[in-house]
């Protein structure tokens, strides 16, 4: 097999006494767009800030394409950066930071105008190349920071929440751009987010870190259908945790079903409560149940065939439903 | 109306505040005219002639030219110093790094006679002798203050990102150096040095102190006016530096200016 793109072994770095990446190991193939996703403060930022070269591991090993670069200096390894802040070069033109990387590797003009040129295309900017980065909505400028890496044709492309400035319309058409654009110049890319949603959208792989370790890796659908944790559980999308004779369970809240107490069920497992709301969301309905046996438990139905549930007001008692394999056993769940 | 009235009222305050502050200037370019040699109100005769009297004084040539060398020094000096420890204090993450910046800031609140004194009395026990070089030494030790608070007030201002992306993408320490970070503080440094040059030109008390037997031009000025002869003559020479000295100030304002609007932008 070729060497891996990325390969992390046994990674931990500390800032002040605090550990914030706790011995993470994981490879990235090459082609592959990976995504790393926790909540702020899980150390996603830090692992990929010692793959860029901007900090050094306390302990273990990073390889990029089957080489050591754990000591190597930014300048040196073959990975880009698209940066949170997109940290465009105020005082240079559009083309001017996007020939940057080229200029300092003393790649000549006429070709250096080229590539730049080109990247921008890739980016549908190409008109804009005069202006300053002062000139530029907050999409441009992001457009731009994925030029100026991406002209440098890097191993890798690290891109540190990169969409988080920009509004939820934008956003959207930007994953669906970026995604776009890494399948047609096939780098690997390493995607930070704590956005569940477009971290599902992107990705080949995820990896879900929480307090400086990976609760789970695996595709997108691998981990919300499977979910190898509580934390995972919660964190992709929503989750009924429920524990019944010593196993805990968790249920999403689509594949539950919903009845009127006393009504003949199709599901195996049934448990009876209080329904205290009905949120109307447009493409579906929330109803919230408080089960007798205590615990709060969401349901979601489709507003397809939300018809059915018209005379079901809060304070009805209802009866939840569910299938056994569309349950998940978090206990038995392996990593 | 009584919105009309608070406003002619503003307006009356800011003009008693301008008079106030410029008032005395004027007076002394209205006498650099005045052809008598004792100020009297109102001026009697006109004259341009003691500009010719200034002009031909080898003493105030002399101090001119002294005041000039030691500001052009003390800037260039002030200039290389001021911002090396801009870029090491804003760089380093060492214990007591706050403490090292108010001791860089410290000699310009420091009243002018102590750095006086305390180089004088140095200079005495070094045995070495009074002369332009202690004049550049002591004006340096607060033209430094200024080069060095501008240049890491841009640096504080400037995203730590910036100088990552340059690395980032290839370019050495030295590259980043020249690329983005000069280019990046240019206007620092030139405001911040015609503000070094303005202080030096005019500084009387530490100069008093490193200037052995040599005038600057300040010390000329304020040796004149002690002894009273030469009172036109003073005038004259104060409007010629008021006149020299609006220029750096002029364009250190427009700078540091035009830098606030581009980085709101």
């Amino acid at each position: 097999m070729a060497d891996a793109a990325v390969e992390i072994r046994d990674v931990v770095k500390h800032f002040a006494g605090n550990v914030v990446v706790n011995g993470v190991s994981l490879s990235v193939e090459a082609g592959e767009f990976f995504t790393m996703l926790g909540p702020s403060g899980s150390g996603k930022t830090t692992l990929l800030r010692m793959i860029a070269g901007f900090e050094t591991p306390d302990a273990g090993v990073i390889e990029l394409q089957g080489r050591d670069v754990t000591r190597q200096p930014a300048n040196v390894r073959p990975v880009n950066t698209v940066f949170q802040d997109y940290a465009l070069f105020p005082h240079l033109s559009v083309t001017a930071n996007v020939e940057y990387g080229l200029r300092v590797r003393r790649v000549p003009r006429t070709q250096r105008r080229e590539r730049a040129q080109a990247a921008l295309e890739m980016v549908r900017l190409a008109h804009l190349g005069e202006r300053r980065p002062g000139q530029l909505s907050g999409g441009q400028r992001q457009r731009v920071a994925l030029a100026r890496a991406i002209v440098n044709e890097p191993a890798v492309l690290l891109l540190d929440e990169p969409l988080g400035a920009l509004d939820l319309k934008l956003r959207q058409e930007m994953q669906v751009e970026l995604k776009a654009i890494q399948r047609r110049v096939g780098i690997t890319f390493i995607y930070v987010t704590h956005d569940q949603e477009e971290a599902m959208a992107m990705s080949d792989r995820i990896a879900i870190m929480n307090d400086g370790v990976i609760e789970q890796l695996g595709t997108p659908r691998e981990v919300y259908e499977r979910p190898a944790s509580p934390f995972v559980a919660r964190f992709i999308g929503t989750s009924n945790i429920l524990t019944r004779s010593g196993t805990t369970w968790s249920l999403r809240p689509e594949r539950l079903h919903l009845d009127l107490e006393g009504a003949p069920s199709a599901t195996l497992h049934r448990e009876v409560g209080v329904l205290r709301d009905v949120i109307y969301l447009g493409m579906n309905t929330r109803f919230v149940i408080d089960l007798d046996a205590g615990e709060e438990v969401i349901v979601v139905r489709t507003n397809a065939e939300v018809g059915r549930y018209a005379t079901f007001a809060a304070g009805t008692r209802v009866a939840v439903g569910w299938n056994v394999a569309d349950g998940v056993t978090l206990d038995a769940a392996v990593i | 109306m009584k919105h009309r009235l608070l406003r002619s009222g503003q307006w009356l305050w800011v003009s008693g505040v301008l008079v106030f502050l410029f008032a005395p200037i004027a007076t002394i370019v209205l006498f650099s005219f005045d052809r008598s040699n004792i100020e009297s109100w109102p001026i009697h005769h006109w004259t341009t002639s003691w500009y010719s009297v200034a002009w031909h004084d080898t003493a105030v040539r002399q101090a001119f030219v002294l005041s000039l060398k030691a500001a052009v020094a003390a800037t260039a000096l002030a200039l290389i110093l001021g911002s090396l420890a801009a870029f090491g204090v804003h760089r380093a993450r060492f214990f007591g790094r706050d403490t090292i910046s108010l001791l860089f800031v410290l000699p310009i609140a420091l009243p002018g006679i102590i750095t006086g004194v305390a180089l004088n009395s140095t200079f005495q026990w070094a045995g070495i002798n009074l002369s332009l070089w202690t004049i550049i030494i002591g004006h340096t030790t607060f033209c430094i203050v200024v080069v060095y608070n501008n240049v890491i007030a841009r640096l504080r201002r400037t995203s730590s990102t910036l100088f990552e992306a340059s690395a980032d993408l290839g370019a050495s320490t030295g590259q980043t150096l020249r690329f983005i970070t000069f280019p990046l503080i240019a206007t620092a440094l030139v405001s911040g040095a015609l503000l070094a040059f303005a202080l030096s030109f005019d500084e009387v008390i530490v100069t008093t102190f490193t200037a052995g037997a040599q005038n600057t031009l300040p010390i000329w000025i304020f040796g004149a006016i002690r002894l009273g002869q030469q009172l036109p003559e003073v005038n004259v020479v104060v409007t010629l530096v008021v006149l020299i000295m609006l220029i750096p100030i002029a364009v250190a304002v427009r700078l540091t200016g035009r830098d606030t609007m581009s980085s709101r932008a």
